[in-house]
């Protein structure tokens, strides 16, 4: 054996610049054109429904629903499409988990499964640089498609927004129009990336991925969003129609009494008013009206409120959403490059 | 060439509570083909893994190519790894696999990938997952050559492979470590692992032995043979002979082999006879005695020579 030499010299390095990024250019298409292929066919194929349905729907618009509040607008665009367009804006909810989970997933997992990191991160341009050059043009490339696609949605929404039907701060719409389409379609992706890392298997990693921005796109929708800016209070049991109302209760003397729903208005009804005769309408959010006995509640000295977003809150909102998903992304995507970096094996 | 291609100082690596590697001290020399032997769980994988840069250490330190950091930009940069089982893409055709390995490495001899490969047989559009595992193998050594590394380190290459696939592989790699092929400047140094010594006796000219991530023997294949000798005599003695280290004692009925550490010269006890050994009854005998060691036996042979550092 020959006799061990000097340690290892942190001043080597310096005299050999790193490859250029843009090397990774090739790799990063040739590996995932296939995935990025599909995300293209996939909403592809919807982009067409899309527009033949939203065609339709535009020219109903335009022929019958001016006034809207017409019969024949309501039997020839509202009645005829609303269903429809319901049905797609939930499907469209699970679009951006679905292409971030499917493209992000398999980057790092696939790479763990099958065990090619092995070759891949002892090539001359080091796993850095390998992980950089490919998670920034995979994450640059979903945003932009998914921003691309929100283009399309907001047309298609618009005939029914223009009658007044989609509250655009609503869950059913909110998240798929403005930035915020994008936006969750790279925190899925991010979220996936580091799943694959993490669960180091692609197929676990694409189920925990969309598990995952399941549950964070419900606890936002229905929790989360409602906070981005305090709401409006109003006496008014009406709020304007683009409002999105978060929810509404009765006082008495100042003091809280009780929900505008559930038991404690029903019991109150049923002491106060006799029997509940009134008409019984869900408007908005879930919000129970009960007509005639709001006015019997009010003799009572029962006010009635409702807390509301107003619909001038919508791009703010929109801003608030991004903005978060942004940093979340950026870090998740952060935390996965510094797990590469120090991954013992 | 005077550097060490890999050296080692207390090495040690820990998964959860258990060390795959434990106190590894050794230094692999440049301008050889290494033999890494040891049994499977004796550490082989995890320090060829160090080395390569894949891993980092839990304790001591390893460099290669003559003091560069493991896994730095300037040892990545020499170093081709083919790692166990030989990964290679899948879905990606020959062809792809060796543009990948271009666009990814500083240099790279495009010419000589595409003539080995068609040397070898290897449709260029074929797919890597629909290659033989003996092909497949050959791909990733291909690329791995291609890169004109300074060190190769196989890591169980051909573990997977029939008789005639491992026979083939080897060759190649012989050719490429004696700088035979076309346009090659001079020798790599490679260091192959395997639990099987057999695979590697023909290529190999320096042995290191593995036990348990303690280094048993290392030297030069001819040094460590011609240290060795094979005494066989009267079982009823075999105790009673200390002259010289003895690895391993094997006693039958009336005879005893005793695989000690002596020179062609030495004496010989009155009734015994010396015989030369072989590399695979030298490597089983230690191995099947993990406490003996013969370091630095090997290197008495030679005055140890300072490395020289790559500038």
């Amino acid at each position: 054996m020959t006799a061990p030499t000097i340690p290892a010299r942190p001043g080597e390095d310096a005299r050999l610049r790193p490859l250029p990024l843009r090397r990774m250019a090739w790799a990063t298409w040739r590996q995932h054109r296939a995935a990025l292929g599909a995300v293209a066919a996939c909403l592809g194929a919807v982009a067409v429904y899309l527009w033949l349905t939203g065609l339709q729907m535009h020219h109903a618009e335009a022929a019958y629903c001016h006034p809207a509040s017409s019969i024949a607008c309501s039997i020839n665009f509202t009645g005829k499409y609303g269903e429809t367009v319901i049905l797609v804006s939930i499907a469209l909810q699970a679009v951006p988990a679905l292409i971030g989970a499917f493209t992000g997933a398999p980057v790092l997992g696939r790479e763990l499964e099958t065990g090619t990191y092995r070759y891949a991160w002892t090539q001359g341009i080091g796993r850095l640089r390998w992980t950089v050059g490919k998670l920034v043009p995979l994450a640059v490339a979903v945003t932009a498609a998914a921003g691309a696609f929100t283009v399309l949605i907001s047309w298609y929404n618009q005939p029914f927004a223009a009658v007044g039907y989609a509250i655009p701060l609503s869950a059913r719409v909110f998240g798929l129009l403005g930035v915020a389409f994008a936006a969750w379609t790279l925190a899925a992706f991010a979220i996936g990336v580091l799943a694959g890392m993490v669960i180091r298997r692609a197929v676990p990693a694409i189920a925990v991925t969309l598990a995952v921005c399941a549950g964070l796109a419900l606890t936002t929708g229905l929790w989360l969003r409602g906070h981005y800016i305090t709401p409006l209070v109003t006496r008014n049991p009406n709020p304007p129609g683009s409002a999105w109302v978060i929810s509404g209760w009765y006082t008495k003397a100042g003091a809280f009494a009780f929900g505008d729903h559930g038991n404690g208005l029903v019991s109150a009804l049923a002491r106060l008013c006799g029997a509940v005769r009134g008409r019984v309408l869900h408007v908005g959010g879930g919000v129970l009206h009960v007509v005639n006995a709001a006015q019997c509640l009010a003799q009572h000295g029962y006010t009635q409120w409702t807390s509301y977003q107003p619909g001038s809150r919508f791009w703010p909102f929109q801003w608030i959403e991004g903005g978060w998903l942004l940093v979340l992304s950026i870090l998740l995507l952060a935390a996965t490059i510094w797990l590469v970096r120090r991954r013992a094996t | 060439m005077n550097t060490n291609v890999i050296e080692a100082s207390g090495l040690g690596k820990r998964y959860g509570r258990t060390w795959a590697l434990r106190e590894c001290t050794l230094a692999v020399p440049a301008g050889h083909v290494t033999a890494l032997i040891g049994p499977n769980g004796a550490g082989k994988t995890t320090l060829l893994n160090l080395a390569a840069g894949l891993a980092s250490p839990s304790a001591g330190t390893v460099s290669v190519l003559g003091g560069r950091a493991a896994g730095s930009r300037a040892a990545l940069d020499g170093i081709a790894f083919v790692a166990q089982d030989t990964p290679v893409y899948k879905n990606l055709s020959a062809a792809d696999m060796v543009h990948l390995t271009a666009t990814l490495n500083r240099r790279f001899d495009q010419p000589y990938a595409r003539a080995r490969l068609a040397e070898l047989g290897i449709p260029l559009d074929r797919k890597a997952g629909k290659l033989s595992g003996g092909q497949r193998a050959q791909l990733a050594l291909t690329v791995a050559l291609a890169r004109r590394p300074e060190l190769l380190i196989l890591d169980e290459p051909v573990s997977m492979l029939d008789p005639i696939a491992r026979h083939d592989f080897m060759a190649n790699v012989m050719t490429a470590a004696a700088g035979k092929g076309e346009g090659e400047a001079g020798g790599v140094s490679v260091v192959l692992s395997s639990h099987v010594l057999a695979d590697l006796e023909r290529v190999a000219d320096y042995l290191i032995l593995l036990s348990r991530g303690q280094v048993q023997v290392a030297g030069q294949v001819d040094d460590v043979l011609a240290s060795h000798r094979m005494l066989t005599g009267p079982a009823a003695e075999a105790d009673t002979y200390t002259q010289r280290p003895v690895v391993r004692a094997r006693r039958g009925a009336a005879q005893a082999h005793l695989l000690v550490r002596a020179r062609a010269g030495d004496p010989v006890p009155p009734g015994w006879e010396a015989h030369p050994v072989g590399l695979e009854e030298l490597a089983l005998a230690y191995l099947s005695e993990p406490g003996a060691a013969a370091l630095p036996g090997p290197a008495r042979s030679r005055p140890a020579e300072p490395s020289k550092v790559i500038r």
